[in-house]
């Protein structure tokens, strides 16, 4: 489990919290609930971001595995196998 | 890029500020559309003091532009191809086949770029502008491709435009030939959308409906106005709007709101009802379900310029038509052909899909009995058919085909 690696693209807005890294890679997390897990305890306030009082997906942010909005597959259970892009991104936008 | 700081305020109209839809959370006027708080969607605030200087006599002493309501939009006039105040036309003939008593349509397809979208791009492209941008670019199912691609080229921008590559041939011509850089994606509108979030957030460019979209949104509100002062200012009983994104809808509610706390109009009630296709239904089926969350769809079907999978505004939406008493339905392609057809035939007005759509839901709410025969109803036709001649080709063709004789016009029994 230890060698899985992923890596996150991070959103303008939250890039305060990552020292303005637009992208960091995640070690040793097989779903993205465990990726967002080991995000905020590097990062610490990332979650609360990303994630209501409830611990659910806040409604206007979209977040993508490999290229697949994890709402079309098991949400925060979605898996993210090793090499795994992940991108989070405001869902605000178009029209 | 310049600072907003270093522009003079006065080129911010009577806007202050910008809030979080959310949580509240102010920030200054800039190019963000995002709270950095909690992702929600951040909405112009306005300096009522200033909105309050705006009279029925000072907009109609305006220009026959979008531009007469300045005073309640947040920029300035800086780019301006002369768009809005497009027909209100009356509908007596379209009213009566549908068993109603008063019918209005609000045709943007009179628009420079045959849509309303060019609206939206008047306020984006002059915000912009304001706040030094000098790249215009955005995501499009194709209309705003259009209005992006043409303001550019009207104002000195450069434009970068981003659209699905199953496109109609109508809308990529449409704009392609204003120069320009046109992007094909391959995928999705929600796709194209994902992308340009993403490159937004790397390059200095004005993305109209990205990180100047609290501003590009207002310039909708101007369809909501124009209708009020074209009823001689008052408003309709009820509205009928399609839903892509869903902010159109919340931005008319917005405006007859404004209207009526300003005192421009009597705040009398109304009802506005939502539109969309049984291919691309995220709103109608969460309006249906009773839920206040929309959950994403893959889009299908021929009304392409609604085709949003994951429409940005569509809990703002439910909540509008919720709030005002409305309904939000949706209707089958081969339903859309024929409001397309009947539009036409009973009012001289060609809608592209996204009317069909429009006139095919109105149609089912009558149905249904959800939306009152005897009330006072404004449709909007949101662009023009000629942009989407594949939707009918089939089915709107020559009577018939004679030899260039006397004889041949009397054996085909064309004396009317």
């Amino acid at each position: 489990m230890q060698d899985v690696s992923v890596s996150v693209r991070v959103p303008t807005i939250l890039r305060p919290l990552t020292g303005g890294a637009a992208e960091v890679s995640v070690d040793g997390a097989a779903t993205l609930a465990e990726v967002l897990d080991k995000l905020e305890a590097e990062h610490p306030g990332i979650r609360t971001r990303v994630l209501d009082d409830d611990g659910k997906l806040r409604r206007f942010v979209n977040v993508y595995v490999n290229d697949d909005d994890v709402r079309f597959a098991d949400g925060l259970r979605t898996a993210t196998p090793d090499g795994a892009s992940i991108s989070i991104i405001p869902a605000v936008a178009g029209g | 890029m310049t600072s907003v700081l270093d522009r003079p305020a006065a080129q911010f109209g009577s806007a202050a500020n910008l809030v979080c839809r959310e949580c509240g959370t102010t920030y200054d006027l800039g190019p963000s559309h995002v709270c950095e708080m909690c992702f929600g969607p951040l909405e112009i605030g306005y300096d009522a003091d200033l909105q309050a200087l705006v009279t029925r006599e000072s907009i109609e002493a305006g220009p026959q532009t979008m531009w007469r309501y300045h005073g309640l939009l947040p920029v300035a006039p800086l780019v301006d191809l002369h768009v809005g105040m497009t027909r209100l036309v009356p509908a007596p003939h379209l009213a009566k086949v549908l068993g109603m008593r008063a019918l209005w349509v609000k045709d943007d397809s009179g628009n420079p770029t045959h849509s309303f979208k060019d609206r939206v791009v008047s306020v984006a492209a002059s915000a912009a502008r304001a706040l030094g941008f000098e790249v215009l670019s955005c995501a499009s199912t194709g209309n705003l491709a259009n209005a992006v691609a043409a303001a550019a080229a009207n104002s000195g921008l450069k434009s970068v435009v981003f659209i699905p590559n199953d496109l109609e041939a109508g809308k990529v011509v449409t704009t392609a030939v204003y120069g320009g850089t046109l992007v094909a994606v391959e995928g999705s509108y929600d796709d194209v959308n994902r992308l340009c979030a993403e490159v937004a957030g790397e390059l200095p460019w004005a993305f109209v409906n990205v990180n100047v979209r609290p501003f590009y949104a207002e310039g909708s509100k101007t369809v909501g106005y124009e209708i009020a002062e074209q009823l001689g200012w008052r408003l309709p009983e009820q509205v009928v709007i399609p839903i892509a994104s869903g902010s159109l809808l919340t931005k008319v509610d917005k405006a007859w709101r404004e209207l009526g706390k300003l005192g421009l109009v009597d705040p009398t009630s109304y009802q506005v009802f939502g539109a969309q296709s049984a291919g691309c239904s995220p709103v109608s089926s969460a309006f249906r379900a009773g839920h206040d969350v929309v959950q994403p769809v893959r889009p299908t079907g021929i009304a392409k310029s609604l085709n949003i999978g994951n429409p940005a505004d569509g809990p703002y939406a439910l909540d509008v038509v919720r709030r005002t008493g409305g309904a939000i339905d949706d209707v089958q392609d081969g339903e859309i052909i024929e409001g397309i057809q009947l539009l036409a035939e009973t009012t001289g007005i060609f809608a592209e899909t996204a009317g069909g759509v429009t006139v095919a839901t109105l149609r089912k709410l009558l149905a249904s009995g959800a939306l009152d025969p005897e009330a006072e109803t404004v449709i909007l036709n949101t662009g023009d058919g000629l942009k989407t001649l594949d939707a009918v080709e089939a089915v709107a063709r020559p009577t018939a085909t004679i030899r260039p004789s006397l004889d041949a016009f009397r054996e085909a029994g064309l004396g009317l």
